[in-house]
């Protein structure tokens, strides 16, 4: 987001304190690598290339925490961590770590932090990376920003986290001054996935769980898998469709299911259109639902708030269509159309039912 | 462990049975109804209705539902300015038995570890009078969208901490142990674990039923328990509200438009046909590949 920094406003300079004594030595940056039953959440990628820009930009050492069971896919989770762009690996392996809990991971996260003291600590806003930070936060009595859209260095070497605001009407940067670490939680896609360098690798530093099997009260019974596997997957798709109130009631959503299924990509709508009960919550599309990052986004009849822009601005392509010459959906996207999408879905499923139909005839 | 015997002056009140449930819910703003002024940026607030919590009611749900199948009460716990006790009425008329607001001066500017500070508090010194079940809040509220209170409290009253629950499947009162379905990444955990508890609860896991004429007259007449920092039991106010809040927000703005204009399809003397097609032109033309990757997908 394209934003000059201003002048800081007078009376707001009393909130750069210094930092207490007892946090002056908490260095380098940690992401933790969320691993759930043997398989790492992307997002923890995401992270670890995000952390080696703040680390780089602090001069310090980017870290990754690995918590997981004795077990091969906890090994190359270790390696991959290295791959994504970090120096040193916190490890603790634990039969007590297969499954997520909350009460032996935080007390392992939060034992780490206490022994090895980072500046910056970072979390994928999952439900294991939401569960657990809020805990860890709680337990060292620090700063923790949910749902980061933007992480950066500021001149006094402070982390700034921006976020929405005001249910997604604005944006906010938010300081932990006086404490550490500096703790904030991002959502898969809100950043870039690195380049992993396979040639990468670094220290290992192992760790226990000071908890036994017998002192944790909850036990996971089962894991009943969704079966999502032949569905794409929101988040990760190449191309998405998305519908707004412009489409004026449920059955119109057909039209961007339409799109989407002729293009191969996914289909999701505003918050709105959740909020009237047209789609499912899977389905959203902004800050509080799917960010998503694909090659190729279309919005029809969305307005372009806040909290819908933030969750799409890492499209490489954003095509709007809206009857509203001065929706704010035109501010950042690349190619606009002001016309009813009513109208426009059809004749662009058309369009490239024809061109995909004739390529297809040609091969 | 051995009571000592005291003769009693008055007969023994029964003891309380079945569940004691506190469901923490704030009061928003109706996001749908917020609008930014178009000059200054800032947020038009007048005459924007406030709402309990669309998550909150998942959460006030499943507490009224569970009180109805093994007893007891559900209190509705807020913090907030003096007129969230519109938002705890609602609760009452819902069918909740009892209603506290913790409103102070001093909370104002509360991030998410001074709001969890605050709230424990109260929830501490509603556990003096009977010791608490089950704590229940939503999965996150709409305008801080931070999901974090829930787990704050959890960490700070020691309460078994479940969040993103979908389902209770079982509770054994006697045994004190509860089984939820638990929401996580590709499935869903089934934990079995004991009272006390926290529960963060999913949306659309239940509909909020409709109150009944005798909780809505009740409602209308039900004393709302009102307690400053202190009648809440916060001994240290120091860590409530902004001074208590590690978090510091320094700057509040809207986003810039992209520097680059939208490039716009004119649309003036053409059919819906003819737009498409431009439109497809255009967005080949900007990225030469994606063709390609249309192509592939829609294979």
């Amino acid at each position: 987001m394209a934003e000059t920094p201003q002048a800081q406003p007078a009376g707001r300079a009393g909130l750069r304190k210094e930092l207490p004594e007892r946090f002056r030595d908490y260095k380098h940056v940690w992401v933790l690598v969320e691993i759930e039953r043997g398989k790492v959440h992307p997002v923890s990628w995401e992270l670890m290339g995000e952390g080696r820009k703040l680390a780089d930009k602090l001069g310090c050492q980017l870290a990754g925490v690995v918590i997981g069971p004795k077990a091969e896919t906890t090994k190359t989770a270790i390696r991959q961590t290295y791959h994504y762009g970090a120096d040193v690996c916190y490890i603790v392996e634990d039969e007590a770590l297969t499954d997520y809990r909350n009460e032996p991971y935080t007390q392992v996260l939060t034992d780490l932090v206490n022994k090895y003291k980072p500046e910056i600590l970072l979390l994928g806003a999952t439900p294991l990376g939401r569960d657990l930070a809020g805990s860890v936060a709680t337990t060292l009595q620090t700063g923790l920003t949910a749902d980061a859209t933007e992480l950066a260095i500021d001149d006094d070497m402070c982390l700034g986290a921006t976020r929405p605001t005001f249910g997604g009407t604005l944006l906010c940067t938010i300081y932990t001054l006086n404490h550490r670490p500096q703790m904030a939680t991002v959502r898969p896609r809100v950043m870039a996935m690195p380049e992993p360098d396979t040639k990468r690798s670094g220290r290992m530093i192992w760790d226990n769980l000071r908890m036994k099997e017998d002192d944790i009260i909850t036990k996971v019974l089962e894991f009943v898998s969704d079966n999502t596997s032949k569905e794409a997957n929101l988040a990760y798709a190449d191309i998405v469709v998305a519908g707004g109130m412009g489409l004026k009631n449920e059955a119109n959503l057909a039209l961007v299911r339409n799109l989407a299924r002729t293009l191969g990509g996914d289909w999701g709508c505003s918050r709105p259109v959740v909020q009237k009960g047209w789609a499912p919550a899977e389905r959203q599309i902004g800050q509080t639902g799917n960010t998503i990052r694909p090659r190729l986004y279309i919005a029809a009849g969305i307005s372009g708030a806040i909290q819908h822009r933030v969750g799409v601005e890492g499209a490489d392509l954003i095509v709007a269509i809206n009857t509203d010459p001065n929706a704010k959906i035109f501010e950042f996207a690349h190619l606009g159309v002001v016309a009813d999408a009513l109208t426009v879905l059809p004749a662009l499923t058309d369009a490239f039912a024809r061109r995909l139909g004739a390529r297809a005839l040609a091969s | 462990m051995d009571e000592p015997i005291i003769e009693a002056l008055e007969p023994p009140k029964p003891a309380p049975t079945g569940l004691n449930i506190v469901v923490c819910i704030k009061q928003v703003p109706d996001s749908a109804q917020i609008r930014v002024h178009p000059v200054t940026n800032t947020i038009m607030r007048q005459g924007v209705p406030t709402i309990i919590n669309p998550y909150d009611l998942f959460a006030l749900e499943e507490a009224l539902r569970l009180r109805d199948e093994y007893g007891g009460q559900v209190t509705v716990l807020s913090m907030g300015p003096p007129m969230a006790e519109d938002a705890l009425r609602r609760a009452l008329g819902l069918g909740a038995d009892k209603a506290v607001l913790i409103t102070d001066r001093r909370f104002a500017g509360s991030d998410t570890l001074a709001t969890s500070f605050a709230l424990t508090a109260a929830l501490t010194t509603l556990a003096e009078e009977r010791p608490i079940d089950i704590v229940f809040t939503g999965k996150q509220t709409i305008d801080g969208d931070t999901a974090q209170v829930g787990p704050g409290i959890a960490r700070r009253m020691g309460l078994n901490q479940l969040t993103y629950v979908s389902a209770i499947d079982s509770l054994d009162l006697a045994a004190q142990g509860i089984v939820v379905r638990r929401r996580s990444e590709g499935g869903v955990q089934v934990l079995r674990s004991k009272l006390p508890c926290l529960i963060t609860m999913l949306e659309d896991t239940n509909t909020i039923r409709r109150g009944t004429v005798q909780d809505l007259l009740r409602a209308a007449r039900a004393d709302v328990t009102v307690w400053s920092a202190e009648q809440a039991g916060v001994e240290d106010p120091m860590k409530c509200g902004l001074r208590g809040s590690p978090t510091v927000v320094k700057r509040v703005f809207a986003p810039s438009p992209r520097a680059e204009k939208a490039e716009m399809v004119t649309v003036e003397g053409k059919t819906p046909a003819q737009i498409g097609d431009a439109l497809i032109d255009l967005l080949f033309a900007r990225d030469p590949k994606l063709e390609a990757v249309v192509t592939a997908a829609a294979r």
